[in-house]
Protein backbone atom coordinates (compact mmCIF):
# COMPACT_ATOMS: atom_id res chain seq x y z
CA UNK A 1 0.00 0.00 0.00
CA UNK A 2 1.10 3.82 -0.28
CA UNK A 3 1.24 5.30 2.90
CA UNK A 4 2.05 8.62 1.76
CA UNK A 5 -1.58 8.42 0.14
CA UNK A 6 -5.24 8.68 1.77
CA UNK A 7 -4.05 10.65 4.77
CA UNK A 8 -7.11 11.98 5.91
CA UNK A 9 -8.80 8.01 5.43
CA UNK A 10 -6.20 6.91 7.59
CA UNK A 11 -6.76 9.34 10.35
CA UNK A 12 -10.94 9.31 10.31
CA UNK A 13 -10.67 5.39 10.36
CA UNK A 14 -8.15 4.75 13.36
CA UNK A 15 -11.02 7.22 14.98
CA UNK A 16 -13.78 5.73 13.93
CA UNK A 17 -12.78 2.00 13.90
CA UNK A 18 -12.98 1.82 17.66
CA UNK A 19 -15.97 3.42 17.89
CA UNK A 20 -17.86 1.04 15.29
CA UNK A 21 -16.12 -1.89 17.51
CA UNK A 22 -18.23 -0.35 20.57
CA UNK A 23 -21.16 -0.20 18.84
CA UNK A 24 -20.99 -3.50 18.12
CA UNK A 25 -20.66 -4.43 21.54
CA UNK A 26 -23.18 -2.66 22.34
CA UNK A 27 -25.96 -3.85 19.83
CA UNK A 28 -24.67 -7.52 20.51
CA UNK A 29 -25.22 -7.55 24.33
CA UNK A 30 -28.36 -5.07 24.14
CA UNK A 31 -29.92 -7.49 21.97
CA UNK A 32 -32.09 -9.12 24.36
CA UNK A 33 -34.22 -5.74 25.17
CA UNK A 34 -33.31 -3.47 22.09
CA UNK A 35 -33.04 -3.44 18.39
CA UNK A 36 -30.19 -5.88 17.31
CA UNK A 37 -29.02 -9.14 18.22
CA UNK A 38 -26.03 -11.31 17.06
CA UNK A 39 -26.13 -11.30 13.47
CA UNK A 40 -26.40 -7.66 13.42
CA UNK A 41 -23.71 -7.22 15.88
CA UNK A 42 -21.39 -9.77 13.83
CA UNK A 43 -22.08 -7.50 10.75
CA UNK A 44 -20.72 -4.56 12.55
CA UNK A 45 -18.00 -6.03 14.14
CA UNK A 46 -16.66 -7.74 10.57
CA UNK A 47 -17.44 -4.06 9.46
CA UNK A 48 -14.39 -2.44 11.20
CA UNK A 49 -11.93 -5.08 9.91
CA UNK A 50 -13.13 -4.30 6.63
CA UNK A 51 -12.80 -0.89 6.77
CA UNK A 52 -9.25 -1.50 8.20
CA UNK A 53 -8.87 -3.91 5.13
CA UNK A 54 -10.02 -1.09 2.95
CA UNK A 55 -7.81 1.69 3.96
CA UNK A 56 -4.51 -0.11 5.28
CA UNK A 57 -4.79 -3.30 2.93
CA UNK A 58 -5.68 -7.08 3.56
CA UNK A 59 -1.96 -7.73 4.19
CA UNK A 60 -1.83 -5.56 7.66
CA UNK A 61 -5.29 -7.20 8.35
CA UNK A 62 -4.51 -10.98 7.86
CA UNK A 63 -1.88 -9.36 11.14
CA UNK A 64 -4.83 -9.24 13.72
CA UNK A 65 -7.20 -11.90 11.46
CA UNK A 66 -5.09 -14.86 10.55
CA UNK A 67 -6.85 -17.48 8.88
CA UNK A 68 -6.33 -19.92 11.45
CA UNK A 69 -7.63 -17.73 14.62
CA UNK A 70 -10.96 -16.97 11.88
CA UNK A 71 -11.32 -20.49 11.26
CA UNK A 72 -11.41 -21.16 15.05
CA UNK A 73 -13.70 -18.47 15.66
CA UNK A 74 -16.35 -20.11 12.88
CA UNK A 75 -16.50 -23.49 14.47
CA UNK A 76 -16.41 -21.85 18.46
CA UNK A 77 -19.26 -19.60 17.57
CA UNK A 78 -21.45 -22.58 15.74
CA UNK A 79 -19.94 -24.61 18.93
CA UNK A 80 -21.28 -22.27 21.90
CA UNK A 81 -24.33 -22.36 20.12
CA UNK A 82 -25.08 -25.91 19.75
CA UNK A 83 -23.12 -26.82 23.47
CA UNK A 84 -26.14 -24.22 24.85
CA UNK A 85 -28.74 -26.36 23.04
CA UNK A 86 -27.43 -29.16 23.52
CA UNK A 87 -26.65 -28.74 27.24
CA UNK A 88 -30.50 -28.43 27.66
CA UNK A 89 -30.68 -31.72 27.22
CA UNK A 90 -28.81 -32.85 30.36
CA UNK A 91 -31.76 -31.18 32.37
CA UNK A 92 -34.15 -33.31 30.62
CA UNK A 93 -35.84 -30.23 28.50
CA UNK A 94 -35.86 -30.29 24.48
CA UNK A 95 -33.19 -28.76 22.41
CA UNK A 96 -32.70 -25.24 22.77
CA UNK A 97 -35.12 -25.12 25.70
CA UNK A 98 -32.50 -22.87 27.90
CA UNK A 99 -35.37 -22.25 30.81
CA UNK A 100 -33.78 -25.09 32.56
CA UNK A 101 -30.23 -23.50 32.55
CA UNK A 102 -30.44 -21.16 35.35
CA UNK A 103 -31.88 -20.75 38.80
CA UNK A 104 -35.00 -20.47 37.74
CA UNK A 105 -36.66 -19.90 34.29
CA UNK A 106 -36.17 -16.02 33.85
CA UNK A 107 -32.65 -16.69 34.63
CA UNK A 108 -32.36 -19.52 32.61
CA UNK A 109 -33.88 -17.63 29.30
CA UNK A 110 -31.51 -14.92 29.91
CA UNK A 111 -28.56 -16.96 30.20
CA UNK A 112 -29.28 -19.07 27.31
CA UNK A 113 -30.69 -16.23 24.44
CA UNK A 114 -26.97 -14.94 25.70
CA UNK A 115 -24.92 -17.58 24.43
CA UNK A 116 -26.81 -18.33 21.61
CA UNK A 117 -26.66 -14.51 20.64
CA UNK A 118 -22.71 -14.35 20.97
CA UNK A 119 -22.13 -17.70 19.14
CA UNK A 120 -24.26 -16.23 16.41
CA UNK A 121 -22.04 -12.96 16.48
CA UNK A 122 -18.89 -14.45 17.02
CA UNK A 123 -19.52 -16.67 13.60
CA UNK A 124 -20.94 -14.20 11.69
CA UNK A 125 -17.94 -12.05 12.25
CA UNK A 126 -15.27 -14.46 11.47
CA UNK A 127 -17.23 -15.40 8.20
CA UNK A 128 -17.88 -12.00 7.50
CA UNK A 129 -14.22 -10.82 7.62
CA UNK A 130 -13.13 -14.13 5.45
CA UNK A 131 -15.61 -13.70 3.26
CA UNK A 132 -14.20 -10.42 2.72
CA UNK A 133 -10.39 -11.00 2.45
CA UNK A 134 -10.70 -13.85 0.35
CA UNK A 135 -12.26 -11.63 -2.14
CA UNK A 136 -9.63 -8.64 -1.60
CA UNK A 137 -6.85 -11.29 -2.04
CA UNK A 138 -7.56 -12.76 -4.70
CA UNK A 139 -4.56 -12.86 -7.29
CA UNK A 140 -5.27 -11.94 -11.05
CA UNK B 1 -42.44 27.10 26.89
CA UNK B 2 -43.51 23.56 25.28
CA UNK B 3 -45.29 25.30 22.63
CA UNK B 4 -41.82 27.10 21.85
CA UNK B 5 -39.85 24.23 21.94
CA UNK B 6 -41.66 22.03 19.67
CA UNK B 7 -41.98 25.28 17.35
CA UNK B 8 -38.21 25.53 17.29
CA UNK B 9 -38.00 21.86 16.77
CA UNK B 10 -40.32 21.67 14.03
CA UNK B 11 -38.38 24.27 12.43
CA UNK B 12 -35.34 22.79 12.39
CA UNK B 13 -36.65 19.65 11.32
CA UNK B 14 -38.44 21.01 8.11
CA UNK B 15 -35.16 23.18 7.41
CA UNK B 16 -33.55 19.53 7.35
CA UNK B 17 -36.32 17.78 5.21
CA UNK B 18 -35.93 21.30 3.13
CA UNK B 19 -32.05 20.67 2.52
CA UNK B 20 -32.42 16.90 1.84
CA UNK B 21 -35.16 17.09 -0.37
CA UNK B 22 -32.51 19.94 -2.40
CA UNK B 23 -29.91 17.64 -2.27
CA UNK B 24 -32.36 15.11 -3.61
CA UNK B 25 -33.14 16.88 -6.78
CA UNK B 26 -29.63 18.26 -6.82
CA UNK B 27 -27.94 14.55 -7.74
CA UNK B 28 -30.57 14.39 -10.01
CA UNK B 29 -30.24 17.30 -11.94
CA UNK B 30 -26.77 18.53 -11.64
CA UNK B 31 -25.10 18.17 -14.96
CA UNK B 32 -21.43 15.92 -13.41
CA UNK B 33 -20.19 14.09 -10.54
CA UNK B 34 -18.35 17.40 -8.60
CA UNK B 35 -21.72 19.10 -8.79
CA UNK B 36 -23.42 15.88 -7.85
CA UNK B 37 -21.08 15.33 -5.04
CA UNK B 38 -21.75 19.43 -3.76
CA UNK B 39 -25.41 17.93 -3.56
CA UNK B 40 -24.99 14.92 -1.35
CA UNK B 41 -22.62 16.52 0.71
CA UNK B 42 -25.31 19.29 1.66
CA UNK B 43 -28.07 16.15 2.10
CA UNK B 44 -24.79 14.54 4.57
CA UNK B 45 -24.36 17.52 6.64
CA UNK B 46 -26.83 20.09 6.79
CA UNK B 47 -30.06 18.36 6.21
CA UNK B 48 -28.61 15.23 8.85
CA UNK B 49 -27.30 18.13 11.37
CA UNK B 50 -30.81 19.83 11.29
CA UNK B 51 -32.78 17.01 11.50
CA UNK B 52 -30.45 15.62 14.67
CA UNK B 53 -30.70 18.92 16.15
CA UNK B 54 -35.04 19.07 15.53
CA UNK B 55 -35.18 15.51 17.32
CA UNK B 56 -32.56 16.12 19.99
CA UNK B 57 -35.22 19.22 21.18
CA UNK B 58 -37.58 16.76 20.95
CA UNK B 59 -35.80 14.11 23.27
CA UNK B 60 -35.32 16.61 25.78
CA UNK B 61 -32.34 15.61 28.25
CA UNK B 62 -32.53 11.68 28.29
CA UNK B 63 -30.63 9.09 26.79
CA UNK B 64 -32.12 9.40 23.26
CA UNK B 65 -30.32 12.79 23.08
CA UNK B 66 -27.21 11.14 23.91
CA UNK B 67 -27.54 8.60 21.48
CA UNK B 68 -28.21 11.39 18.57
CA UNK B 69 -25.53 13.39 19.75
CA UNK B 70 -23.13 10.18 19.70
CA UNK B 71 -24.78 9.57 15.83
CA UNK B 72 -23.89 13.29 15.23
CA UNK B 73 -20.40 12.64 16.08
CA UNK B 74 -20.43 9.55 13.88
CA UNK B 75 -21.80 11.59 10.74
CA UNK B 76 -19.60 14.54 11.85
CA UNK B 77 -16.52 12.73 10.36
CA UNK B 78 -17.63 9.64 8.37
CA UNK B 79 -19.96 11.90 5.71
CA UNK B 80 -17.34 14.78 5.06
CA UNK B 81 -14.79 11.84 4.66
CA UNK B 82 -16.78 9.67 2.22
CA UNK B 83 -17.28 12.75 -0.01
CA UNK B 84 -13.73 13.51 0.32
CA UNK B 85 -12.28 10.06 -0.53
CA UNK B 86 -14.54 10.05 -3.52
CA UNK B 87 -13.74 13.04 -4.99
CA UNK B 88 -10.10 12.37 -4.64
CA UNK B 89 -10.55 8.88 -6.24
CA UNK B 90 -12.21 10.87 -9.59
CA UNK B 91 -9.48 13.45 -9.29
CA UNK B 92 -7.04 11.44 -9.18
CA UNK B 93 -8.35 8.92 -11.98
CA UNK B 94 -8.48 12.11 -14.04
CA UNK B 95 -11.58 12.68 -13.97
CA UNK B 96 -12.16 17.07 -15.24
CA UNK B 97 -14.72 19.18 -13.81
CA UNK B 98 -16.58 21.46 -16.31
CA UNK B 99 -16.00 25.05 -16.92
CA UNK B 100 -18.33 27.63 -17.05
CA UNK B 101 -19.41 26.62 -20.90
CA UNK B 102 -20.11 23.20 -19.66
CA UNK B 103 -16.97 21.29 -21.20
CA UNK B 104 -14.79 19.36 -19.65
CA UNK B 105 -12.26 22.01 -17.47
CA UNK B 106 -8.96 20.05 -18.62
CA UNK B 107 -9.18 18.06 -21.91
CA UNK B 108 -7.30 15.38 -20.89
CA UNK B 109 -8.24 11.89 -22.15
CA UNK B 110 -9.43 9.37 -19.53
CA UNK B 111 -7.95 6.64 -21.47
CA UNK B 112 -4.49 7.81 -21.08
CA UNK B 113 -4.33 9.05 -17.60
CA UNK B 114 -6.23 5.91 -16.66
CA UNK B 115 -3.17 3.43 -18.32
CA UNK B 116 -0.78 6.19 -16.59
CA UNK B 117 0.50 4.46 -12.90
CA UNK B 118 -1.45 6.47 -10.12
CA UNK B 119 1.09 9.01 -8.53
CA UNK B 120 0.61 10.49 -5.06
CA UNK B 121 -1.20 13.95 -4.84
CA UNK B 122 1.47 15.10 -2.47
CA UNK B 123 5.06 14.38 -2.40
CA UNK B 124 6.18 11.80 0.03
CA UNK B 125 8.03 13.46 3.17
CA UNK B 126 11.62 12.91 2.83
CA UNK B 127 13.22 11.89 6.01
CA UNK B 128 16.00 14.20 7.40
CA UNK B 129 19.03 13.33 6.06
CA UNK B 130 18.07 10.78 3.62
CA UNK B 131 18.37 11.14 -0.07
CA UNK B 132 15.52 13.17 -1.58
CA UNK B 133 13.46 11.31 -3.66
CA UNK B 134 14.85 11.27 -7.85
CA UNK B 135 12.95 13.39 -9.74
CA UNK B 136 11.88 11.42 -13.58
Amino acid sequence: MMTSQHLILRVVSKILIPLILLFALYVQFHGESGPGGGFQAGVIFAAAFILYALVFGPENTRRVAPEWALSTLMATGILLYLGTGAASFLFGANFLEYGVLGADFVAGQLLGIFLVELGVGITVAAVMITIYLAFAERQG
Amino acid sequence: MEIALDLLSWALLLVGGFFAIAGGIGVVRLPDFYTRLHASGVTDTGAAYFILAGLMIQGGLSIITVKLVLIGFFMFFSNPTSTYSLAAAAHRSGMAPLDGAGGPNKPEPVEKSLAEPIEPIEPTPTKPGGAPPSQP
